[in-house]
């Protein structure tokens, strides 16, 4: 997950300088997308079968989500190299997160 | 060998060798336990065998694929049973193992805490309730951090492996930045003095792994020559005693010899870092007959070799100051209260020893009066009454 403050922004069309052309090669993008502001976000909840909708992200903080790319690798390490290649890293800040492994 | 030096020197082991075996931490970790207990109970019949190291891992090994074997629900769980059983002979005391563990466990995607409560279990054997002691924390807080480390292992993917030789250079000082952290856990506080032992444990078996690596001694070199001065540091009334007013005799000069060959053989690789330059200085000390031999230039120009952090730029101008006078010194460490170290909560002590160098007397009192209210530990405290009595006595 890509995050940034507002500034992060106005890299929003800067694309990744190379990054997506040597990731798809090497085949561990399985998925990514770039996210418009938090202030078009809508967060929903539903609460005793009501629907409530709020508008705005659901945590207002000075960073939020601006992307994800979805990548499949051996460990840690490797996920730790490629997104630290990403030009985001460079002025903001990437979560790397495991995905949920579905249940034997 | 007692039950307890076997335990102390093969748990770390045959927990490594069973983590790589199955995967999985909880399940290395209970099978080690088990296996020990089996020790227990049959060792005194029986007598220990040849190799206790190789009788303990098969026997951890053989409690995985029974454990394997009867929580089998899926078809994975019986292929890896299978696959640990068909290694007939197990592949005990591959050297690798441990550094495998000793460099996930210090993996710097897991929080310091962590690292350093991770590498006490599961490489030094200590229990939960141990480490737990060790740091202040309630048994079930450490018993929750072990727990969520081992599971962030697992679930992302923190691969078990010596790091490839590109990664080194920034994994290596990980690994030793959590034994230096153990280490001083356990100097600082002299009913912790425990964990100054495991740390030395450890960055023994560092240097046994990793010959080439001329930090791992250096740090090795550092605890000894640390370490070596241990018991002449504190008063009977449990006061701070100052390097220059320790009993020099009562150093352990074995150790200093060791630390000193140490750091010796690791400066000859060329590649001189953090840990051989305090090393260096902590050479100077003790190897000094007498505190007014002390080499001060060298160890000025020691600490200049080092990252500038406050402790350091401190001791630096102390240093210049032991060489080139109080004098020198006192206008030094005063530049850097107005500076970058303004409020640092050493500074007055410093400034007030060099005022007392100097006679001194009202001001030095005035400096130790203001040390006092920032000192951290009883000792520092003792001491600093002590000679606030000396200096008020003259002013």
């Amino acid at each position: 997950m890509i995050c940034g403050d507002e500034s992060a922004a106005a890299h929003a069309d800067d694309g990744c300088g190379g990054w997506s052309e040597e990731m798809e090669s090497r085949g561990v993008v399985t998925g990514a997308a770039g996210l418009r502001p938090p202030d078009e976000a809508t967060t929903l909840r539903v609460r005793e079968g009501e629907l409530l909708l709020t508008d705005g992200p659901f945590a207002e903080t000075k960073e939020q989500i601006g992307g994800f790319v979805l990548i499949d690798c051996a460990d840690l390490d490797e996920a730790i190299e490629i997104a630290a290649k990403h030009p985001a890293a460079g002025y903001g800040t990437i979560e790397i997160r495991p995905l949920l492994e579905p249940p034997v | 060998m007692t039950f307890e030096e076997i335990y102390r020197q093969e748990w770390g082991q045959v927990v490594a060798t069973l983590i790589r075996l199955t995967g999985d931490w909880e399940l290395a970790e209970e099978c080690a336990q088990e296996a020990f207990a089996a020790a227990l109970q049959r060792w005194p019949a029986d007598g220990v065998p040849d190799r206790p190291g190789a009788w303990l891992t098969t026997t951890a090994r053989n409690r995985a694929i029974d454990w394997l074997r009867r929580e089998a629900v899926g078809a994975a769980k019986l292929r890896e049973a299978a696959a640990i059983e068909s290694d007939q002979e197990p592949p005990y005391d591959v050297p690798d193992d441990r550094l495998r563990l000793m460099f996930t466990c210090c993996h710097p995607a897991l929080a310091i805490e962590a690292r350093v409560a991770l590498t006490l279990r599961t490489l030094a054997g200590l229990s939960t309730a141990e480490i737990a002691r060790a740091f202040l924390v309630p048994e079930t807080t450490m018993s929750k951090r072990l727990t969520r480390a081992k599971q962030k292992i697992q679930h992302a993917h923190i691969p078990y492996r010596v790091p490839p030789a590109h990664l080194l250079p920034q994994r290596t000082p990980a690994v030793l930045a959590v034994l230096y952290l153990l280490f001083n856990e356990g100097y600082s506080d002299v009913v912790r003095s425990n964990l100054s032992g495991e740390a030395i444990r450890l960055a023994r078996l560092l240097v046994q792994l990793m010959p080439s690596e001329p930090e791992a001694g250096g740090l090795l070199a550092l605890m000894l020559l640390h370490d070596a001065r241990r018991d002449t540091r504190l008063a009977d009334d449990g006061a701070l005693i100052t390097l220059d007013e320790q009993d020099r005799s009562r150093w352990d000069h074995g150790q200093i010899k060791e630390g000193v060959d140490l750091l010796d053989s690791a400066l000859d690789r060329g590649a001189p870092g953090p840990y051989q330059i305090q090393a260096a200085i902590a050479a100077c000390h003790a190897t000094a007959r007498t505190a007014g031999d002390t080499d001060w230039p060298q160890i000025a120009a020691l600490y200049a070799r080092l990252p500038q952090t406050p402790v350091v730029t401190l001791n630096r101008a102390v240093a210049i100051g032991m060489a080139d006078g109080p004098a020198v010194g006192l206008r030094l460490v005063q530049e850097l209260a107005e500076g970058p170290l303004a409020g640092y909560h050493l500074l007055p002590a410093t400034r007030a020893d060099f005022l007392r160098r100097l006679e001194r007397w009202p001001d030095a009192k005035t400096a130790y009066e203001e040390a006092l209210e920032l000192a951290t530990t009883d000792a520092e405290r003792l001491y600093l009454q002590k000679r606030l009595r000396e200096v008020s006595v003259r002013s």
